[in-house]
C-alpha cells in the first residue's frame, strides 16, 4: 500500500455515500424503470459476490449458483404470499431463505467437493437444473410450488406500518416502492461487502486462497480442505439465498423461468468479466453486465431501424453474443479479469519471467 | 412384463445416441483432461443443419433415406468445422492457463453457437420432418420401430469404426499415445497439435450423426436442445470412466436404460408422487452417484487426479 492520505479517503468515501443516496431520486427523473433496474443490478452485486467466495476466493466453479438464488426466493415466495396463506414478516422469512439455501449447499458440497474442479462445475450444474426440475414439477400432487405457473402476490417488505410496496412523501421529497427498496438493497450490499472483504482477510480467507492455489500444499499444512471448501459453498450459497428472498419481494411474482442455466452463466460471467478474487472487480463485472441489456436496448435497436428500417437481431441475442465473445475473451487476454485481484496479478506476473 | 420390455428398447435406443456423444467428451478428455463443455452445442448444430437440408431437399421426391443421408452428410463437415474452431480458439490457446479458463472460454463458446443458432433457427421448436414413415415392429408386446433400429444400427456401426480406428490405426495409435503423455509422445514423433485437432474433428463428426438421430428419434429441435443432452451425455461419459471408449458406450446405453426404467416406474415406485416428468433428474443423480461412490466410473482404471 502506497502512503495514502487518509482525510483524502475519507472525504472520497464520503462523495460516494452522498452520489448512492442521491442517485434514485436522480434515476427517477429518467423514469422509475431506472430505479428498477439499478436495483435488479444490485441484486446481482449481491450474487455475484456470493459466487465469487466459491469461485473468486475457494477456486470453485460453482455453475448451478442460481439454484440458491432460486431457494431463497422460493422459500420467501411460499412463506409470505397468499399462496399457502402464509404472511410471515420479511425479518424472518429472508434469513431462513438464506438458511435454506445454505443447507442445501452443504448438502450438494458435502459428498462433491472432493472431487476435482471441472466435475465439481458439470455436478453443479446438473444440481440447478434437478433444483429448476423440482420446482417446476412440485405442483402435484401435493400442490408446493404451483409449477410452471410460479407464485404470484408475493408480500413486499413490511416493517410495522412501514410498506417498502407503496409509495410515501417524507420530508418533501416523494419515495416510491422502489426507491425504497433502493435503499434496503443499498444497505444490505454494504454489509456483504464488508463481510467479504473481512472473510477475505480472515484466517478463513488465507485457507481458501490456499486450497485454490494448491490443495495439496494447503492440506500439508494443516488445513482441512474438504470443510473450509464446504463453508465458502455455504456462506455462498446463503448470501444466494438472501438476495433471492428480495429478489421475491421485490417482484411480487417468481416462476421457475427466472431461475434458468443462463441466469448461472450470468452470475459467472460477471464475476470473471470484473476479476476473479477482487470484490470490487466482481462489482464492477455485476454492474456492467446487468446494464449492458438496457444500454444495449437503447443502443442496438435504433441504430438497426436506422439502418435496415427495422430491428433484425433482438438486443437479448446481442447481449448473449456479447457475453459469449466476452468470456472468450476475457480468458485469452486477460484472464485474471478488468480488475484483477493482487494475487492473481503477482501470479501472472511471475509467469511472465 | 410389456412395459419393462419396451422401457429397454426406448431406453437402449436413446442410450446409443447418448453413447455417441459421450465418446465425443471421453476423447477430448483422454487427450487433453477437459471437459468439451460446447461439444453438446455442436450435436445441436449437427441436428439444426441436417434440419434445414432434410426441409429443403423433401419435396424433391427423394428417396427418404437418401434426403436423410444427404442431411447427416452435410451436417458433418459443419460440425467438424465447428469442433476445428472450438479447439483452436477456446482451448489451444489456453492449453497452459488454469483448469478454469478453458472451461470457462468454452461455455462462452456454447453461449455463442447458441445464439447464433436461435438467429439461424428461431427461437421456436423446430418439427423435424417425418420422411422415414415410422414402421412398428412387435417383439413380445412391446414395439420397435424402423427409426429405432436405424439409431441403434448407425450407433454401433460408428462405435465399431471408432473403435477400429483408435486401436487398429497409426493415427489411433498416436492418439493413444498423447492421451497417455504428450510430452513423451511430442518426442516419438507425434504431432500433438495435429492429433488433438483430429480428436475434436472425430468428436464433431459424430457428435453431428448423433443431432440427426435425436433430431429424427424426438421429431423435434430447438437452439437450447444442445446443453441438457450434453450434460447426459457427459454423465454418461463419467459413468463409464472419463477417457475410456468402452465406458462411454457402456455408460451410455446404460444411462438410457436407467432414464428410460425410471421415468417408466417411477410413478409405481412412489405411488404417482412423481411422474415421469423427473426423467431428466436420473442422468444427475446417477453422475453425482458414481462420482461420490466410483469417481473412476464403471470402466476406468486411471485415476482423475492429474493437476
Amino acid at each position: 500500500m502506497k502512503g495514502r492520505n487518509p482525510a483524502l479517503i475519507w472525504v472520497g468515501a464520503g462523495l460516494v455515500a452522498i452520489a448512492l443516496l442521491a442517485l434514485p431520486f436522480a434515476l427517477a427523473q429518467a423514469g422509475t424503470a431506472w430505479v428498477r433496474i439499478t436495483n435488479f443490478a444490485i441484486l446481482y452485486v449481491l450474487l455475484a459476490l456470493g459466487l465469487n467466495i466459491v469461485v473468486g476466493f475457494a477456486g470453485l466453479l460453482d455453475l448451478g449458483y442460481i439454484a440458491f438464488y432460486a431457494l431463497g426466493a422460493y422459500v420467501y415466495a411460499l412463506l409470505a404470499s397468499p399462496h399457502f396463506n402464509l404472511h410471515l414478516p420479511f425479518w424472518l422469512t429472508l434469513p431462513f431463505g438464506a438458511l435454506v439455501a445454505c443447507l442445501f449447499g452443504v448438502l450438494l458440497g458435502a459428498p462433491t467437493l472432493k472431487l476435482r474442479g471441472d466435475y465439481l462445475a458439470i455436478v453443479t450444474l446438473g444440481f440447478g437444473e434437478i433444483i429448476r426440475i423440482f420446482l417446476n414439477n412440485l405442483a402435484r400432487p401435493v400442490n408446493i410450488t404451483n409449477g410452471p405457473q410460479g407464485v404470484s402476490r408475493i408480500d413486499p417488505f413490511r416493517l410495522g406500518g412501514f410498506d417498502f410496496g407503496k409509495s410515501e412523501t417524507l420530508f418533501g421529497l416523494a419515495f416510491s416502492a422502489p426507491i425504497k427498496y433502493y435503499y434496503f438493497l443499498l444497505a444490505v450490499m454494504i454489509v456483504v461487502i464488508i463481510t467479504t472483504i473481512r472473510l477475505q482477510n480472515s484466517r478463513i480467507g488465507r485457507a481458501w486462497e490456499a486450497v485454490r492455489e494448491d490443495e495439496t500444499a494447503a492440506r500439508a499444512m494443516g488445513i482441512d480442505t474438504t470443510s473450509i471448501k464446504l463453508l465458502a459453498f455455504a456462506i455462498g450459497a446463503s448470501f444466494g439465498g438472501l438476495a433471492g428472498g428480495m429478489f421475491s419481494a421485490i417482484q411480487g411474482f417468481i416462476s421457475p423461468e427466472s431461475f434458468v442455466l443462463v441466469e448461472s452463466i450470468m452470475v459467472v460471467s460477471m464475476v470473471v468479466l470484473g476479476g476473479m478474487g477482487n470484490v470490487w472487480g466482481v462489482i464492477l463485472g455485476a454492474v456492467l453486465l446487468s446494464f449492458a441489456p438496457e444500454v444495449l436496448r437503447y443502443t442496438v435497436e435504433p441504430v438497426q431501424k436506422s439502418l435496415f428500417g427495422r430491428s433484425l437481431v433482438e438486443p437479448e441475442v446481442i447481449r448473449m453474443l456479447l457475453f459469449g465473445l466476452a468470456m472468450v475473451l476475457i480468458m485469452r487476454f486477460r484472464p485474471a479479469g478488468l480488475l484483477p485481484s493482487a494475487v492473481r496479478k503477482r501470479e501472472l506476473a511471475e509467469r511472465k519471467e | 412384463m410389456d412395459i419393462f420390455i419396451q422401457q429397454l428398447i426406448n431406453g437402449v435406443t436413446l442410450g446409443s445416441v447418448y453413447a455417441v456423444v459421450a465418446l465425443g467428451y471421453t476423447m477430448v478428455y483422454g487427450i487433453i483432461q477437459l471437459i468439451n463443455f460446447a461439444h453438446g452445442e455442436v450435436v445441436m448444430i449437427g441436428a439444426m443443419v441436417a434440419f434445414s437440408v432434410i426441409t429443403a431437399l423433401a419435396p424433391g421426391g427423394w428417396p427418404p433415406l437418401m434426403v436423410v443421408a444427404a442431411g447427416t452428410i452435410v451436417a458433418i463437415p459443419v460440425c467438424m468445422a465447428i469442433g476445428y474452431g472450438l479447439e483452436r480458439i477456446a482451448y489451444r490457446p489456453l492449453r497452459n492457463a488454469p483448469r478454469l479458463a478453458p472451461l470457462i472460454s468454452a461455455i462462452g463458446m456454447s453461449i455463442i453457437l447458441q445464439h447464433l443458432a436461435l438467429l439461424v433457427w428461431s427461437r421456436n421448436f423446430i418439427a423435424f420432418p417425418q420422411i422415414i414413415k415410422s414402421e412398428p415392429y412387435h417383439i413380445g408386446g412391446a414395439i420397435i420401430t424402423n427409426v429405432q433400429i436405424a439409431i441403434i444400427a448407425t450407433s454401433v456401426a460408428m462405435m465399431a469404426g471408432l473403435a477400429l480406428m483408435v486401436y487398429r490405426t497409426r493415427l489411433g495409435t498416436a492418439m493413444r499415445a498423447t492421451a497417455q503423455n504428450p510430452q513423451v509422445a511430442g518426442l516419438m514423433g507425434v504431432d500433438i497439435n495435429r492429433i488433438i485437432a483430429v480428436t475434436f474433428l472425430i468428436a464433431a463428426a459424430l457428435a453431428a450423426v448423433a443431432g440427426v438421430m435425436v433430431g429424427s428419434y424426438y421429431g423435434i429441435a430447438h437452439y437450447q436442445m444442445g446443453s441438457l443432452l450434453g450434460l447426459k451425455a457427459f454423465s454418461a461419459a463419467v459413468l463409464g470412466g472419463i477417457g475410456n471408449l468402452p465406458g462411454a458406450m457402456l455408460g451410455g446405453v446404460l444411462l438410457g436404460v436407467v432414464e428410460a426404467l425410471g421415468a417408466g416406474y417411477i410413478g409405481d415406485f412412489t405411488n404417482n408422487w412423481f411422474g415421469s416428468n423427473y426423467q431428466d433428474v436420473f442422468a444427475f443423480i446417477v453422475l453425482i452417484a458414481v462420482l461420490v461412490f466410483r469417481p473412476t466410473g464403471l470402466l476406468g482404471e486411471r485415476v482423475g487426479d492429474r493437476t
